[in-house]
């Protein structure tokens, strides 16, 4: 699965990094976010886009695996 | 406070409280205003001479404190820096000049609309068309690239500074100028305003409240999270205003504004556009400042010289309109923004 690392980037980066991989990779991408405000953020995109999120956690970063 | 009722709570509360804080004394449309207050702060340790905007606000050193305190508390608070630094010194300096061309952050300019003041639609229309603009680039690839993590210190030291702050306010030593007239010497008791901000600090903490991030993400995602909060800080001071008598609809006579519609324009366009590139409004880095984020102290330290620089060199508007100096220092400032955006789109330029 593709794989995108949004670490360190700041609004709304996260959220559009999410969005230009998605329309890449339409079955699905895995997406490291390193803070709340950007899990929470990427997860309602994905909420609003139509794909599953399921979120995992990794040291200090989360991993969301975005599906459709 | 999670959610669409938590951020429609959120803007609701500061609707309410901005009213409250102009009942208690703070100029008129003014109960919250980032850049004014900034500029306040700015005028009261002499960076500035302009003697009818020197003090040191209360709500500012809360907003930073509420924001650090619940951070803290729910293990968000991290200290971490280094994008772009220098360039979001420079945008901070730009948002502060176009926001005192339109006398007003994005904040006071939906405070203004909520007190009536027809003169913040040309504001509005501007900072969407800013935001639009910046859009553009974030869909060239626009980014000042990542932070990092930074000593635990790193972070501290603004939050430091607010006490510090806090405590020339209180002894107000002889070398830091207090307004004797004009906005500057309109203010609500310090305890109040303190509350006002620690309360909104926490709250935008939690909800992630941002002006700019409400019209951004609506043309980018079609998400309205933020823009609710938006909406709801204009329903809440508008219905407020209205309880305590304070709204006046119009264009003339407005308290601390101008009629120069296409400079209450041009001045939220650079405002907006600023800050999608900033990646938040003035609240939003003042929020991210109290959590750690030392490029958003950085961009503060911009909105602060900012002040400085607009008074010092007569580029900030005044209820007579805009002066000459202020057109042309705008001017430079959306070239400026052009080129950060160009060299910045890794579509558009080779970085």
């Amino acid at each position: 699965m593709k794989k995108i690392d949004t670490r360190g980037m700041s609004c709304p980066q996260p959220v559009l990094m999410t969005k230009n991989a998605l329309d890449k990779n339409p079955e699905g991408v895995d997406i490291i976010v390193d803070n709340n405000t950007a899990k929470g953020n990427v997860e309602r995109f994905l909420k609003n886009a139509g794909f599953k999120a399921s979120i995992k956690e990794d040291d200090k970063d989360f991993i969301i695996e975005a599906r459709k | 406070m999670e959610g669409k009722k938590g951020i429609i709570f959120t803007g609701g509360i500061i609707g309410i409280i901005s009213v409250l804080l102009v009942y208690f004394g703070n100029p008129a449309n003014m109960g919250y205003c980032i850049a004014c207050f900034l500029r306040d702060i700015a005028g009261g340790m002499g960076i500035h001479r302009a003697g009818v905007v020197q003090y040191i606000r209360p709500e500012i050193i809360g907003l930073v404190l509420g924001a650090f305190l619940i951070s803290f508390k729910n293990k968000e608070f991290e200290a971490k820096g280094g994008s772009s630094p220098f360039t979001r010194f420079m945008l901070g300096i730009v948002v502060m000049i176009g926001a005192l061309i339109f006398l007003g952050c994005p904040l006071r300019m939906v405070l203004r609309l909520g007190g009536g003041d027809l003169n913040a639609l040309f504001g509005i229309a501007g900072f969407i068309a800013g935001i639009f603009v910046g859009v553009q680039f974030l869909n060239k690839g626009f980014n000042l690239k990542r932070n990092y993590k930074m000593p635990k210190l790193e972070g501290y030291i603004f939050p430091a500074v607010n006490i510090g702050w806090l405590i020339l306010l209180i002894a107000a030593p002889a070398f830091i100028f207090f307004s004797a007239e004009g906005p500057g010497s309109m203010a609500a008791p310090i305890l109040i305003s303190l509350a006002a901000g620690l309360i909104v600090g926490a709250l935008a903490q939690r909800t992630r409240l941002c002006m700019v991030g409400g019209t951004r993400d609506m043309i980018l995602f079609r998400d309205k999270y933020l823009l609710l909060g938006f909406i709801s800080i204009i329903v809440f001071s508008f219905i407020g205003n209205l309880i305590f008598g304070f709204f006046n609809l119009g264009f003339e006579g407005q308290p601390i504004a101008h009629t120069d519609g296409l400079w209450n324009f041009l001045g939220m366009s650079l405002v907006g556009w600023g800050s999608v590139l900033l990646g938040g409004c003035p609240l939003r880095q003042l929020i991210l400042s109290g959590e750690g984020n030392t490029d958003s102290v950085v961009s503060v330290m911009g909105l602060l010289v900012g002040a400085g620089i607009a008074h010092n060199f007569g580029l900030a508007a005044s209820p007579a309109g805009v002066p000459l100096n202020g057109k042309i220092a705008a001017i430079i400032c959306f070239l400026f923004l052009g080129a950060v955006s160009y060299f910045n789109s890794d579509d558009l330029a080779k970085n």
